[in-house]
């Protein structure tokens, strides 16, 4: 009885458990096979209902997530059938076939990252937003639920689920294709899927200490860029983005204090950094600049690299960094580029250089809360320390989060008690 | 599948008749109407007279009212259109960026409705 009643409670567990580990899979498995995103979530759903019945009542199958596969795709066929007068009977027909076929083919991994890579294209359609396509990647390829997503983009769970059924319509009732694209499509796609990814790590990366889901939302962008790289061998940007990640990710330990604040790069403790992920992203990015084919994510990784390579703060390559800073400039002219360029000159060339490049785009990143900060960092160098302070404060102001916000109150802290010390 | 592509530019932002680009934009759009029709693509298609010549029609409580211009103003207008039949929306994107205007202006792509389908 007592053991009846652990596992009657365990069952939900092992479910849930099973969802974060294989949902992506399964969802992007039944997505494929069906050809429809809304069946195929819907036939998931049946299936996890009646494994909760079933495994409570039988104890856990042999292989869950094979026995929940089976039993959604027989779940969308009783779908298809209940649905069968309102639809024509070759399409029915048609997708009863591709259902029979995939069920004989259970574990043709192969096939199916081919067919992962196709949805990925898919969910990153130029036609759809950004915004939407990150939404359903996280969806269809990473299994994450509506409610984690809407968290994610801080939103309600009901306009992000709103968000989702347009999406899906879209792509239904535009035609927009499943597949990925030939030749003349594939760098403008390319580009969108890349962004995409980078847009997933980055709403994981630059997040508080008190969403523990975003910390997943890192893990599933590089999961993501392993099935690319893996999908598109020889493919130098693809490399870079996913050697970027893996660089980002090796300081993940140490970018933040016991008090949920950010540490600076500058105050990180080098010794906890990932020497493993520093090495694969190292590598990685070597082989992706010896094809010859530089790009955005493969300069920023290389900053990265050069700053996994210094010692310490000070020990730090600046030239360098402001080198390859000015290259990514120079190819893609983007203020926050700009903005970290003039990081990398205040230590490569002085504090003074730094501040009247500022000036140059105080326009374009006047409300950009980084801005203010740098500019307060360099005040302060510079031993202005009344104009620091009020940088300081709009950089507070213009805060997102609490992580940011604690970080930026120490340092001005600091800044105050620096002036009360007498030099 | 069968889209529409509408045509939508500001009154003066293609070049106009009698301007030195007005020759290679119409030599332009045949080329264009004859890759289409080459392609087995090409439906329909039809340029409209300006928009200041439009007339919007509404039916209230059996009364028909019209209204001088068009549906919607705006600073770009619907100056033609063409229906294009596809396999998917790519294809049609494709399509569609071949329309001369497309330079000048925009065009949206719309599948049409097909009421024998789910």
């Amino acid at each position: 009885m007592t053991s009846g009643t652990t596992e009657a409670i365990s069952i939900p567990d092992e479910i849930d458990r099973l969802v974060r580990l294989d949902g992506g899979r399964l969802l992007s498995c039944l997505i494929i096979n069906l050809r429809d995103f809304q069946l195929a979530e819907d036939s998931l759903q049946d299936a996890l209902e009646s494994a909760v019945m079933h495994w409570s009542r039988d104890g856990l199958p042999g292989s869950p997530s094979a026995w929940l596969m089976r039993t959604a795709r027989r779940k969308a066929i009783d779908r298809i059938r209940k649905a069968a007068s309102f639809r024509s009977k070759s399409a029915e027909l048609a997708a009863l076939i591709v259902l029979d076929n995939a069920a004989s083919q259970d574990d043709e991994t192969e096939a199916i990252a081919d067919e992962r890579l196709k949805l990925i294209f898919t969910c990153c359609h130029p036609a759809l937003d950004q915004k939407t396509s990150v939404a359903l990647t996280l969806r269809a390829i990473g299994g994450l639920k509506t409610e984690e997503i809407a968290r994610a983009f801080v939103v309600s769970p009901d306009s992000m689920a709103q968000r989702l059924v347009r999406a899906r319509h879209k792509i239904a009732k535009a035609g927009i294709p499943y597949e990925v694209p030939g030749p003349d499509g594939w760098s403008q796609r390319l580009d969108a899927v890349l962004a995409v990814i980078y847009l997933i790590f980055n709403e994981g990366y630059a997040a508080s200490s008190q969403q523990h889901l975003r910390t997943e939302l890192c893990v599933e962008a590089i999961r993501l860029g392993r099935v690319l790289t893996a999908l598109c061998p020889r493919e130098p940007e693809v490399e870079g983005l996913l050697a970027l990640m893996l660089l980002h990710q090796s300081r993940c330990a140490t970018r933040l204090d016991g008090l949920g604040a950010i540490v600076s790069l500058e105050d990180q403790d080098r010794g906890r950094w990932d020497r493993g992920l520093i090495a694969e992203g190292t590598t990685l990015l070597e082989r992706a600049l010896r094809r010859g084919r530089p790009g955005p994510y493969q300069l920023q990784a290389a900053i990265v690299a050069v700053h996994a390579e210094g010692a310490s703060f000070a020990e730090t390559d600046w030239h360098e960094v402001a080198l390859i800073y000015q290259t990514l400039v120079a190819m893609r002219p983007n203020p926050v580029f700009e903005l970290n360029h003039i990081v990398a000159l205040s230590y490569a060339q002085g504090p003074g250089v730094a501040l009247d490049r500022l000036a140059t785009i105080a326009a374009a990143l006047g409300a950009y809360q980084p801005y203010h900060a740098v500019r307060a960092d360099i005040l302060a160098r510079l031993g202005q320390v009344e104009p620091a302070r009020r940088a300081y404060q709009e950089a507070i102001r213009l805060s997102g989060n609490d992580a940011e916000r604690l970080f930026l109150t120490q340092r001005l802290g600091a800044l105050v008690g620096a002036r009360q010390t007498p030099a | 599948m069968k889209y529409m592509a509408l045509i939508y530019r500001a009154q003066d932002s293609s070049p106009a008749y009698g301007t030195p680009e007005f020759g290679p934009f119409m030599a332009a759009y045949q080329a264009a109407n004859e890759r289409f029709a080459k392609d087995g693509v090409l439906v329909a298609g039809e340029a409209l007279e300006a928009s200041s010549t439009a007339t919007t029609v509404r039916v209230r409580n059996g009364r028909t009212e019209t209204l001088d211009g068009p549906f919607a103003e705006s600073k770009e207008q619907l100056g033609g259109y063409y229906i294009f039949e596809c396999d998917n929306l790519d294809d049609a994107i494709r399509y569609a960026a071949m329309i001369p205007t497309a330079a000048y202006g925009a065009v949206e792509v719309r599948p049409v409705q097909d009421l024998t389908r789910s």
